[in-house]
């Protein structure tokens, strides 16, 4: 167990390394960004921008600049180039956001994606099942800021079901979050439960013929139970160690369309911002963060993965 | 729907459990045993030709724009009158709001906020959208499977430069990566040697589509070549003296035929979608091309007043996107019933 933590401590820190240098390398090597030209307006005279670009350190060689970022970064000090806030701060003020909208659409896309891959396989090549499967193929074929829009339109304006977008914190008002993030939370779980709800039908069926189901179904087990105890838990490792990428990433601001689409003004929406602005810090910062929540949320599966088959070692 | 495994492995057994004793009829190879399985999937092959019009229709863009709508794609028609339902209209009303579907040759599908023919912009649209997810597929491809063949069969120091390149790629999220490129690559371009892509090229989406994806194709591979390279039949070439380069093309290519064919479609239809994606937060395709991803995101600026912006294009992008989906899914359960491939966002 120790090892295993000392491994994957190591791995995070080589990822985070080699991301933040491919993404600032993104944004340096980029032909027209010169930050400072940006930074020092539209009506610069050449001496500002030459004052700009001392100031923030943009005349040193690369390497010096990547360094002074991540120091920056690391001590918690670093400062977005357009709006010149500091983009710690900023994310810990868009995680609350984001955090709901994992976590709500997580318990509703692995519910419905167990549920109804689990339907599935049961009654295969029946009605059920084909239409289920239909429904998830559609899941998977839609763009999520597609259903997003359409769901704003028609429960939202038209209906007036719910509110149009926005993000309520859940001290303000418990009851102002859920309903602004319900219609997120379906939308966002849409494909993921295409997607869980097939590869589990897959999973069980291969699951229900092994040898140690029949073996159970002899002993004299409920139907109930041998499906519960030994066909799902034995069909879940699949869906499990995706959840955890999936999650994680979700959790890193990677539900970047969902979150526009709805105005929540997580994680992912500022990082769409400021990519928008091509603003270097806050998208390090984000894809760093990102990139560290699939690491650690992977070893987190590989825990879980250990408990639930003791076949498997860490 | 699409899962004919139970019907195609009854098929295969009928026809693979061979009589080597009687000559006739001749054994059939595994490519006919899929095609025959896929022919008798029925969904399958209604949906695949159900993109395959989709193709069609918008290869017919011009002729469209030219015979029938009698406009561009870029053509503005801000003060022309056009009738809907009988009566006179504006292209655009004064406020702002574009005229609904008419139904008829003109403006078929509408007017958008600029004044330009809805259904003759979703065929270009269309075109581009379908170029670049199939530009992006084939890049996909080719360096999915060049890296995916390299790591797996070279291992070793081959292996350790490449698969942490595959794992840095996969560990960025999609969207961010594709977009951060694609605002990037928007603003400046990209010059490698005599290979020159302009910011507002269609390219500039397709390559990052392309690259993004290549993980997720090179590793199964890569996974599938470990396996292969220990078997007899590549020992015995190597006894015969055949060079690497011989024995990845003609020995170990062919096995992986299937996995690739079943590839295909899938990122096919993911990359239509990430295209849109990027599009909605400006990082796929630049104005005043049109794409299926633009007319959305443009659409929805425009919703309450102007559904119809939203719906023709996102109607159209998702039937062409199940119709690539279940068909690649019928070709997978063909060649392989047992296969399990799938591609995560």
């Amino acid at each position: 167990m120790a090892r295993f933590v000392v491994r994957r401590l190591i791995s995070v820190v080589l990822v985070l390394f080699a991301i933040s240098v491919v993404t600032f390398l993104i944004f340096q090597a980029m032909p027209n960004g010169d930050p400072a030209l940006r930074l020092a307006g539209r009506l610069a005279t050449p001496e500002t921008v030459q004052a700009v670009r001392k100031q923030w350190g943009f005349d040193q060689p690369i390497y010096v600049q990547y360094l002074k970022m991540m120091e920056q970064i690391l001590t918690g000090q670093v400062i977005s180039y357009t709006q010149q806030l500091n983009v710690i701060d900023e994310i810990k003020r868009g995680l609350p956001a984001t955090l709901s909208l994992a976590i709500g659409a997580g318990i509703i896309w692995l519910g419905l994606g167990i549920l109804f891959g689990l339907l599935s396989a049961l009654t295969a090549g029946k009605f059920l099942d084909r239409g289920l499967t239909v429904l998830s193929l559609i899941g998977v074929s839609t763009p999520v800021f597609l259903i997003g829009a359409l769901m704003l339109y028609y429960l939202g304006y038209k209906l007036s079901l719910f509110p149009l977008g926005g993000y309520v914190k859940l001290t303000d008002s418990p009851w102002g979050w859920f309903t602004h993030l319900l219609m997120p939370w379906f939308a966002l779980s849409v494909l993921f439960i295409g997607v869980y709800s097939r590869i589990l039908r897959s999973t069980v069926l291969d699951t229900i013929n092994e040898d140690f189901v029949r073996a159970a179904r002899a002993k004299g087990i409920s139907e109930r139970r041998v499906i519960v105890r030994h066909v799902l838990r034995n069909s879940l490792i699949p869906v499990v160690s995706l959840f955890g990428l999936d999650f994680a990433a979700i959790i890193g601001g990677g539900a970047i369309l969902t979150e526009s689409v709805f105005n929540l003004n997580g994680v992912g929406q500022y990082a769409a911002e400021s990519i928008g602005r091509l603003d270097v810090p806050p998208v390090l910062v984000i894809t760093m963060f990102t990139a560290g929540a699939v690491v650690v949320l992977s070893a987190v599966v590989d825990i879980i993965y250990a408990l639930l088959d003791p076949r498997i070692q860490l | 729907m699409a899962t004919t495994d139970t019907a195609g492995t009854e098929f295969s057994t009928d026809l693979a459990v061979g009589r080597p004793e009687d000559h006739a009829p001749p054994g059939i190879g595994p490519y006919e045993l899929a095609w025959r399985r896929l022919k008798r999937n029925k969904v399958a092959l209604a949906f695949g030709g159900l993109f395959l019009l989709i193709v069609v229709l918008c290869l017919m863009a011009p002729v469209y724009a030219k015979y029938v709508a009698h406009t561009g794609p870029a053509a503005n028609h801000l003060a022309d009158q056009v009738k809907v339902g009988g009566k006179l209209k504006d292209v655009v009303s004064p406020d702002g709001i574009p005229a609904g579907p008419t139904w008829h040759g003109r403006f078929f599908l509408g007017a958008d906020a600029n004044g330009r023919d809805v259904a003759v912009r979703l065929l270009y649209g269309g075109r581009n959208s379908l170029e670049i997810g199939l530009i992006a597929t084939l890049i996909t491809m080719v360096l999915a499977t060049i890296t995916g063949v390299a790591t797996g069969y070279f291992r070793g120091r081959t292996d350790a430069v490449l698969g942490r390149v595959l794992d840095l790629i996969w560990s960025f999220p999609v969207v961010i990566l594709g977009v951060a490129l694609g605002v990037a690559l928007a603003v400046g371009g990209l010059q490698i040697g005599p290979f020159e892509l302009k910011g507002n090229s269609l390219g500039v989406p397709a390559v990052i589509i392309g690259i993004v994806y290549i993980p997720y194709v090179a590793k199964p591979i890569r996974g599938q070549v470990l396996g292969l390279r220990e078997r007899e039949f590549i020992d015995a070439a190597r006894t015969q003296g055949l060079g690497h380069a011989r024995i990845m093309a003609s020995e170990i290519m062919p096995n992986l035929l299937t996995t690739i064919i079943v590839f295909i479609p899938l990122i096919i239809a993911n990359a239509i979608l990430l295209e849109a994606g990027l599009s909605y937060l400006g990082a796929g395709v630049q104005d005043p091309n049109p794409s299926w991803g633009t007319m959305i995101s443009d659409g929805i600026r425009l919703i309450p007043s102007a559904i119809h912006l939203t719906l023709v294009p996102g109607l159209m992008l998702v039937l062409a996107v199940l119709g690539i989906n279940v068909f690649g899914d019928g070709v997978r359960d063909a060649l392989d019933p047992r296969a399990k491939v799938r591609i995560e966002h």
